[in-house]
């Protein structure tokens, strides 16, 4: 009777053991890393497939990729625990803040070993995740944001449907001819609203050549004079059409991702948006006719400037194992990985050579060229790297805001902006000496 | 001799798990955040003494001083108002009338609605074009604002939208009212007192210590406000619902001022603390306790 108890128990143990090791027994044990992306839905099948294909690629490392939803507060918390993901997905914005306070570790030696250079990627997707020195992040896919335009709103308004406004100028005439209100002197549709969808309004300054930091002095320069001017050709929109009856119409806006956004519900002829509009167009307004172009630039700006952005893979501090999450960004940084991805997220691949006529057939957003290029245009911008930026862009909205609603004059609304990030800025550049 | 130190012995291995997440999940964060707020602290380097130099650039930060103040617009309409409202709700629903049970639960439902929900359906409550409440406005004349794209009308929609889940204090005050002796009433009625003069005289002394009590609980929920302005407004326009937990947590987790963030949860303590013994003060004369 004992002996039969013994046994059970010996068996029990056997099997729980080898049960949690899982393949232990079998073989090599595999390192496993952990992978926190942002994506959901079809954009994180993709990295799920490639996820399988690299850990069927070979027998050392297990990638187990998840989706986190607000990452940044997560990923935040989870450093500063010390128990990160050994992946993380990161964009530009998060670089500077990260980096100087070694939330992130530099890449430079993993990339100068595994031989990838900065010259075969398109040099501001690879730049643009670079600070102080270091690389601390590799871009997987690439985006950039220009004026998409509605076909069949411009043939009724009885403009040239192939013929979308060049400069800010065009830009303002074309929404007047597009504009229509109701008998009750309610705005029902608009050409262009420079407060839609609201997720770039620093981006405005760009068009007309201003600047929002001078990196050699360290000084915050939001109220330079181009940006002034910017801010003052977005209230000369609340001006025109009242700021009121702007956002009464504004109001009837539903979300981005959905039939009721205004674009597809036909309630905007055009609007600046990236390279991932495409998917939604198609999804929600299949049948649009619909065109792209680089966004109209005003005085002072010039052609083809446009917002460019990355998705980026990065190693936090903490993470358990470095050597192993590099093998996993190098392989999704190959061609053929890149290729696969850009194509199932339906973004650009930011290597050079993905850019050729066979790609650019495969692809399906029929602009993706358009795209291509104004990421390779002098005039391509992105996001700043610097330390507060975070701060900065919560005040540039707050200034957009009240820009819009006639409450500042836009050089009174900027230079509060410049006041304020500046003092944030000092401080910083101070406690961690940079 | 040796039961006692047995007892003490069992009496403390029963409190042990108490004791234990007390000590881990609420004393320790608390200790650990008043060091914070004496340091400069962003999660990722160790927190270097400040002193009380978190404190002293808090009221040299206009945010702040926006935060602090729309936090007391808030309170200031939504917990009286809020109150009334309760105990009208509460003195309806106390009247003998059929199926009352039904009332009550209709009019609590609002309160067990998850806080996000809440804020897409009042989203679409306080749509300028389309919402109801502006249709409804519009049916009496009013061409209704728009609720919350306009800084002047953020704050009071946010307010008009707390007095749908006032469930909670309305159970109270239903409790309070339903404790009142019926006899007293009796005696009342002898008297020829009508129904102002039974509830000004009664039904108020005698449902005070709820009200007390209802007005702290409000205070402590008012002055933390954060859910509903988050999803709705995100702060906006214009900084008009950035409500102090709403910039304390962006300090905290969007500008990796996590000290900064501890002073400011320090100072709202104090200032809650501060608002209650108030409270207390002035109250302590008005409130009736049976019998003491």
């Amino acid at each position: 009777m004992r002996g039969k108890k013994l046994l059970v128990l010996v068996v029990c143990l056997y099997l729980l053991i080898t049960g949690i090791s899982g393949t232990s027994a079998l073989g090599a044990q595999r390192t496993k890393i952990t992978y926190w992306t942002i994506w959901t839905g079809f954009e994180f099948d993709t990295i799920k497939k490639l996820v399988d294909e690299f850990n069927a690629s070979q027998n050392k490392i297990e990638v187990d990729v998840l989706p986190v939803s607000g990452l940044g507060e997560k990923l935040l918390v989870a450093v500063a625990a010390g128990e990160p993901p050994d992946v993380t997905a990161i964009g530009e914005r998060n670089i500077a803040p990260y980096a100087i306070r070694n939330g992130v570790i530099p890449l430079d030696r993993y990339i100068k070993k595994a031989d990838i250079s900065r010259d075969s990627y398109i040099s501001i997707a690879y730049d643009m995740l670079s600070y102080k020195g270091h690389q601390w992040a590799l871009p997987i896919t690439l985006m950039s944001c220009a004026l998409h335009w509605n076909k069949g709103m411009f043939k009724k308004a009885g403009l040239d449907p192939n013929n979308p406004p060049r400069t800010i100028k065009e830009l303002d005439t074309y929404n007047e001819k597009l504009t229509r209100w109701d008998s009750a002197g309610n705005i029902i549709q608009m050409g262009f609203d420079p407060a839609w969808p609201g997720w770039w309004p620093f981006a405005w300054v760009w068009y007309f050549g201003g600047k929002l930091y001078d990196p050699q002095k360290k000084k915050v320069t939001a109220d330079n004079p181009q940006n002034v001017k910017a801010f003052e050709w977005v209230q000369s929109y609340a001006k025109k059409f009242g700021a009121e009856a702007l956002q009464t119409f504004a109001s009837g806006f539903g979300t981005y991702s959905g039939p009721t956004n205004p674009f597809f519900a036909e309630k905007l002829a055009m609007v600046y948006q990236g390279s991932w509009h495409a998917n939604f167009i198609q999804k929600f307004a299949p049948d649009m006719e619909f065109g792209v172009a680089a966004f109209p630039y005003g005085p002072g700006g010039a052609p083809d400037t446009a917002r460019v952005t990355v998705d980026a893979l990065a190693i936090p501090r903490g993470a358990k194992h470095p050597d192993e999450a590099f093998e996993f960004i190098k392989w999704m940084s190959t061609q053929y990985a890149l290729e696969k991805l850009a194509l199932g997220h339906r973004k650009m691949s930011p290597l050079k050579a993905s850019y050729n006529a066979q790609f650019i057939a495969k692809h399906p957003n029929p602009y993706i060229e358009v795209f291509y290029r104004l990421t390779f245009s002098p005039n391509a911008r992105h996001e700043l790297v610097m330390p507060v930026w975070d701060i900065y862009r919560k005040e540039m909205a707050v200034a957009f805001d009240s820009v819009m609603l006639l409450k500042e004059t836009p050089q009174e609304a900027l230079r509060k902006v410049t006041f304020r990030v500046q003092r944030e800025l000092d401080r910083v550049l101070t406690k961690y000496k940079l | 001799m040796r039961q006692r130190r047995k007892n003490l012995r069992n009496g403390l291995l029963f409190v042990m798990p108490w004791l234990i997440g007390f000590s881990f999940f609420l004393a320790y964060p608390t200790i650990a955040s008043l060091y914070y707020s004496l340091s400069v602290y962003d999660m990722f380097t160790p927190p270097k003494w400040n002193g009380f130099g978190n404190y002293w650039e808090l009221f040299h930060d206009p945010i702040f001083w926006i935060s602090l103040s729309n936090t007391f617009y808030y309170a200031i309409f939504a917990i009286p108002l809020g109150q009334v409202i309760a105990l009208l709700l509460a003195l309806l629903l106390n009247t003998k009338v059929k199926a009352m049970p039904v009332f009550r639960t209709i009019y609590f439902l609002p309160t067990i609605v998850p806080p996000v929900v809440i804020a897409i359906l009042w989203l679409w409550i306080f749509n300028t074009r389309y919402g109801v409440l502006n249709a409804l406005l519009a049916g009496i004349g009013i061409r209704g604002p728009n609720w919350l794209g306009d800084p002047a009308w953020a704050k009071p929609a946010l307010i008009l939208m707390s007095f749908w889940t006032v469930g909670q204090p309305m159970i109270i005050y239903l409790a309070g009212l339903q404790d009142v002796p019926q006899q007293l009433y009796e005696a009342a009625e002898l008297d020829g007192a009508n129904w102002w003069q039974k509830t000004l005289r009664i039904t108020l002394p005698m449902v005070s210590p709820a009200m007390l009590l209802n007005v702290i609980i409000g205070l402590i929920w008012a002055m933390q406000i954060f859910t509903l302005p988050y999803i709705m407004t995100g702060g906006g326009p214009m900084r008009a619902t950035t409500f102090y937990a709403l910039y304390l947590y962006e300090n905290a987790f969007q500008f990796f001022k996590m000290g900064y963030a501890s002073a400011m949860a320090w100072l709202l303590f104090i200032i809650i603390l501060t608002c209650t013994l108030i409270i207390f003060k002035i109250s302590s004369k008005k409130i009736y306790y049976a019998g003491k």
